[in-house]
């Protein structure tokens, strides 16, 4: 029961702190809405009916982690984050080309 | 809070409202072609406004930066990524919309 109660209290000091440059609710709101974001692409890729739909699907959910990182900077104050987001930028791009390129082999080759 | 990040937190309201549309375009629309275009557009233009609310709010200059080069990036890659992919698309034999009004593609192909 103590340590229950000791790792709530932990936790919600610990949940003040973070909340720096913007409040934890407004926070936790444009999460969920970017998590339904989430959501919609992964459903996308997972139903897709051609491969093209697939790889739009993986291309909409790259760009959308790029503004994920950008919340987690704001509310975690670190910067080092927004590094995370313009690396992942520049690897989904060169993964959807990449992914564009065999796409457009395929009918070559047959 | 001053007022500056009451601004900035609605810029980034307006960019999570845009990324919410843009993915339920993609899954709702009938064509690989229509839900590019739907994602691409909106979901770029979603996390540029939320990079920009990040410039906004954000409290170091590397932080603001970061996210300017950021934007700057998104801006270049989404549209060149979105155009290689309709392409292979349309090399790949992916048909249009049986309701789909014009296809230039068609013309100067052959």
């Amino acid at each position: 029961m103590r340590s229950l109660a000791d790792s709530s209290g932990l936790s919600k000091e610990s949940l003040n702190e973070s909340a720096e440059l913007m409040p934890g609710t407004a926070f936790a709101v444009f999460t969920s809405i970017l998590l339904v974001c989430c959501a919609l692409c992964l459903f996308r890729i997972a139903r897709g009916p051609t491969a093209p739909d697939r790889t739009v699907g993986i291309d909409i959910l790259g760009t959308v982690v790029v503004g994920f990182c950008a919340l987690l900077t704001l509310s975690t104050g670190k910067d080092y984050i927004m590094n995370v987001a313009l690396v992942w930028a520049l690897i989904s791009f060169i993964g959807t080309l990449a992914l564009a390129k065999h796409l457009e082999g395929q009918h070559d080759n047959d | 809070m001053t007022t500056i990040d009451y601004i900035g937190l609605v810029i980034i309201a307006l960019g999570i409202m845009f990324d919410l549309l843009g993915c339920i375009g993609m899954v709702r629309l009938p064509d690989v072609y229509n839900r590019l275009q739907a994602g691409t557009k909106c979901v770029t233009l979603g996390v540029c406004l939320i990079l920009i609310g990040t410039v906004v709010m954000a409290d170091a200059t590397p932080t603001r930066l970061k996210a300017i080069l950021c934007m700057v990036f998104i801006l270049i890659t989404s549209p060149t990524a979105a155009h290689a992919l309709a392409r292979a698309a349309r090399h790949s034999g992916i048909e249009l919309w049986d309701k789909s009004v014009v296809d230039q593609f068609e013309k100067e192909g052959e």
